[in-house]
């Protein structure tokens, strides 16, 4: 079959698609966008955690033909993108995951961006600013990390909504 | 948007910062990994690639009747089914043993074993094909208790030939891959321990258990391989060890070395899991068959039949002490089930014996380490490599005598603690600082975590064991404060010619001095192309240093394992640094840049200048070195190491040790046995931190590893059958599960190494893991011998299992 979405602020087709594909499959394997990882294909791990329709999902648990004429959003989509041969300006979380020492091997990276990018976004639209070490443990619970203990992480993260809080206040 | 039409491989990293040594500057592929481009293993693809699948063995031990695969082959959209038949040269590979079949034959000796492999045009494709392979298998007894198959004379044979790199050393025999003796004092001269024991003030003797633990690595087994004009191949793969790759691969295939030429892949994660091969002969045969490039990745259930594991252990000791503490002697046995295959059991067992009886004095030492085949999945190589198991062991019995002595934990540890100028059990001096005693008195000084009810809201679930789960507001929760200390020897051992290689160019590139590390270290995430840049910007004063992607167009840099690598390609690519700086000091003499008869006296390259003490900068470097190169490669090894004799285990076959120091809070639910690590904070000594972010990562990720040993994960075996091979049962810690973990480093330099660093890697999941479970045996009482600890051993319901 043919799959028709929207990628990253794109339309995307793929087409020869079987029923049996996953999102992440199709992602990777026929649209050129390997960032977002196969790690355990069961929704374990969120390796593969992307946004779909705004709201973020493990991409291995989604069939492909699930997400006709939907939105997605991967790591590939989180920084912005500058003006023609700008260089593209990478996303707070982004910048403080390599920053804090977050990443090592990196294959939970990609999902650990997405997911606290959504929880970065969420305390901030909810007036809360930083998010506490308790509520950071909570939204990121659902993705492993096998190397790093998670410490850095949290820092990453705290630094990352602090940065924004505060460029958001400045802008007010 | 369209499909990529390039094939995706490595590309070399750049970092502009201008940090040397003992600064922390950025990763250079960091910034590709948070992006998303970072090329991994399993995301290699090449426009007309197959994908490779693996037919494996249901049984754990069966003699294979036939294979017939043609209904495989006649599926449309299959380009080649493979056998034992097709393999092209030796049939056999291994790490130090060659008795692992490329693909089965004869017969088959684990569940998950490797009998036929398919290429096809899709994966859903090749997994139709394998189900279409026909075998006939003639089932047989399997060999599932590691302690009949040491020492039952009855029990059958896993493998009825001999593996021609057998060792007399070892001891080996039947089922026993290795056996290794220690025996010092009395024990040396053929006493009996009744003799000792009479001696003693107080003996504590029991029985302890660790289970099967995965790696676990987040990006499973995968490569590609291309097959190339020369009737070689090219494989993008993740591993640990291009160079040992390449040697069973080769081989393999039938062809001289040259013509597999292997280039590292990014690489999810590894420790020890990727240091045997797993799918690398199968893509480049398939490659080779086809005329296609052939992708392999596993997913999760198949990566735990893919890789080897951390041997499980049972484990016998007995300790005697005076009354006063101080040790008099100490005994263990340790069965390690290596399972089918030898892999890195004889080494393991190195460690294990050497390492025992742990960073204690003790002068009557009985030792006994057995590494076995089964028929039980294949272990080998996991972080902590056989010190781990007899970590937890000889911990617990610390424990346990300061318990029978009414003695405190850490005094009774300090009182018996090594520290330089010691002899450990081999009778090998410790010849580098070793402060053990020092870092337990700051481990326990460490403030302590606020206890539960000068929490701001001690109701709050998220704090208590079995968090949201509402399975408690605090009541039945009660807490335990443990200690742990880890030995672990650090680069390979036992005479092994350990070494690695680097080449370092410098030139001018655009008016500024540039210069390119290239090395054939595996990158697996912990660190190691940022150390290398850092130490080329120390020794050349450069700022700008691309490492070019590990591959086998450079010498051997031995293995990322065993926490060597800052050590030994690190001290590689020093002395290519100091090999480069003396060719431009030269050149510079030739251009009367340096005034003849100069004694050489205080000359250095800083911040991209030739620099004299005396008269300061002597010229630039991009002006000295105009239009010219200075390349030189060089071959780094670390001191050498000695066998251990085969009777009484004697010898110094080390190169180094290190030592972390554990402190575990943890709160239990008593009824439910439900645990909650609170704190777990740790003391280490690292000679000397080349980059201090980097080594939290380490020395936290290793804590956490041992947090999932001493509490959740174990493969769980039942006649060979691993139970649990997914990431639903086969629980690694989450970030729930793990508590805030405080470090304090120090730096005592030895004397030996490259900046008188040491491996860091490593002793961290030592020393967590008893610090832990001795922490939930003083909330509960209970003595906890196994680990992982049960919630049932917690709540004393019983074993599980009849």
């Amino acid at each position: 079959m043919r799959v028709t979405f929207t990628v990253n602020g794109e339309e995307a087709s793929a087409d020869g698609v079987w029923a049996g594909e996953s999102l992440l499959y199709v992602l990777r394997e026929r649209l050129g966008l390997p960032g977002s990882k196969n790690a355990c294909e069961q929704g374990e791990c969120g390796s593969c955690t992307v946004y779909l329709d705004g709201v973020t999902a493990c991409s291995c648990m989604v069939a492909a033909g699930q997400c006709e004429g939907r939105d997605v959003r991967t790591v590939e989509g989180l920084a912005e993108q500058g003006g023609e041969g700008a260089e593209r300006r990478l996303a707070a979380v982004q910048e403080a995951f390599v920053e804090m020492g977050a990443v090592q091997c990196g294959f939970c990276t990609p999902g650990l961006l997405v997911q606290s990018h959504d929880l970065i976004a969420r305390t901030a639209a909810a007036g809360r600013g930083v998010p506490a070490d308790a509520e950071i443990r909570e939204a990121l619970a659902g993705n492993l990390c096998r190397c790093t203990g998670y410490e850095k992480i949290i820092d990453a993260v705290r630094v990352a909504a602090e940065r924004e809080a505060a460029e958001a206040g400045e802008a007010v | 948007m369209t499909a990529p039409g390039t094939t995706r491989a490595p590309a070399g990293l750049s970092s502009g910062t201008p940090d040397g040594i003992g600064t922390s500057p950025r990763r250079p592929d960091g910034t590709l990994k948070a992006t998303g481009e970072f090329a991994y293993s399993s995301d290699m693809w090449a426009e007309d690639m197959l994908w490779g699948m693996t037919l494996r063995s249901p049984h754990p031990h069966a003699r294979i009747l036939g294979i017939d695969t043609t209904g495989a082959i006649a599926l449309p959209g299959v380009y080649a089914v493979l056998t034992h038949e097709d393999v092209p040269g030796e049939k056999r590979y291994g790490l130090e043993y060659r008795d692992q079949p490329v693909l089965a034959f004869g017969k088959v000796r684990y569940r998950g074993e490797p009998v036929a492999v398919v290429a096809a045009d899709h994966p859903e494709t090749a997994r139709r094909a394998l189900d279409r392979i026909r075998v006939g298998y003639e089932v047989l007894e399997p060999v599932s208790d590691p302690r009949a198959a040491a020492f039952d004379p009855d029990c059958p044979l896993v493998h009825e030939e001999e593996p021609p790199e057998a060792r007399e050393e070892y001891g080996r025999r039947g089922n026993l891959v290795r056996h290794q003796p220690i025996r010092t004092g009395a024990f040396a001269s053929g006493a009996a321990v009744e003799e000792l024991r009479a001696r003693a003030g107080a003996v504590v003797a029991a029985d302890y258990e660790v289970g099967m633990q995965d790696q676990a690595f987040l990006g499973p087994e995968s490569g590609m391989a291309v097959p190339a004009e020369d009737g070689g191949v090219d494989l993008y793969i993740a591993t640990q060890w291009l160079h040992v790759d390449q040697r069973q691969i080769a081989p393999a295939l039938g062809l001289p070395e040259d013509k597999v030429r292997l280039t590292l892949a990014g690489v999810g994660g590894a420790f020890g899991a990727r240091e045997d091969l797993s799918m690398q002969i199968h893509a480049c045969m398939l490659a080779l068959r086809t005329g296609r490039p052939v992708k392999i990745v596993y997913g999760r259930e198949e990566s735990f039949y893919g890789h080897v594991h951390r041997h499980p252990a049972t484990m016998r000791f007995e300790h005697g002490a005076m009354g006063d503490g101080t040790l008099l002697y100490a005994t263990l046995e340790i069965v390690l089930d290596g399972g089918a295959y030898a892999s890195a059991t004889p080494a393991v067992v190195g460690v294990a014996s050497s390492l025992g009886l742990g960073p204690y004095e003790v002068p009557n030492a009985r030792v006994d380490a057995y590494g076995v085949y089964t028929t039980n999945p294949p272990c080998g190589a996991m972080r902590g490599f056989g010190a781990v198991q007899a970590c937890f062991g000889y911990e617990s019995q610390m424990d346990r005598l300061a318990a029978e002595l009414g003695m405190d934990p850490v005094d009774l540890r300090i009182k018996n603690a090594v520290s330089q100028g010691s002899r450990i059990i081999t009778g090998q001096e410790i010849d580098m600082p070793l402060p053990m005693a020092e870092m337990l008195r700051r481990c326990r000084d460490m403030p302590m975590p606020p206890a539960r009810e000068e929490l701001e809201d001690p109701s709050d679930l998220r704090t208590l064991p079995g968090g949201t789960g509402n399975t408690t507001h605090g009541e039945g929760v009660v807490r335990g404060v443990g200690y742990g200390v880890g030995l672990k020897n650090l680069c390979y051992s036992e005479g092994f010619d350990d070494h690695s290689t680097a080449r370092v160019r410098l030139e001018a590139v655009g008016g500024e001095p540039a210069v390119t590390v290239h090395t054939a270290a595996a990158e697996v995430g912990q660190g190691l192309v940022t150390v290398q840049g850092q130490i080329a910007r120390t020794e050349l004063g450069v700022e700008r240093v691309t490492v070019l992607p590990a591959d086998t167009r450079v010498g051997s840099a031995g293995s990322s394992s065993a926490s060597r690598q800052s050590y030994m390609t690190g001290g590689a690519v020093k002395t290519a640094c100091e090999a480069v700086r003396d060719r431009v000091f030269a050149l510079a003499r030739e251009r009367g840049t340096i005034p003849a008869g100069h004694s050489g006296e205080g000359l250095s390259l800083a911040g991209g200048k030739l620099v004299s003490a005396s008269e300061g900068v002597l010229a630039s470097l991009a002006e000295l070195l105009g239009g010219a190169a200075v390349e030189e490669t060089r071959e780094y090894r670390h001191r050498p190491t000695e066998m251990l004799d085969p009777t009484r285990g004697q010898g110094s076959s080390h190169t180094q040790f290190g030592m972390c120091v554990h402190r575990a809070v943890v709160d239990v639910d008593l009824e439910l046995g439900l645990v909650k690590v609170v704190a777990l904070d740790a003391v280490q000594d690292v000679g000397k931190a080349l980059h201090p972010q980097q080594l939290a990562g380490q020395i936290q990720g290793g804590a956490a590893q041992g947090l999932g040993l001493a509490l959740m994960e174990e493969i769980q075996v039942e006649e060979g059958r691993i139970k649990n091979p997914s990431f639903t049962d086969y629980l690694i810690p989450t970030i729930l599960d793990t508590p805030p973990m405080r470090i304090d480093v120090l730096e005592h330099p030895d004397p030996h190494s490259p900046y008188g660093l040491r491996g860091a890697g490593e002793p961290p999941t030592l020393s967590s893991t008893p610090a832990i479970v001795a922490a939930v045996r003083h909330a509960t009482g209970r003595p906890l011998t196994r680990a992982p600890v049960r919630p049932e051993d917690i709540a004393g319901i019983g074993p599980r299992r009849p």
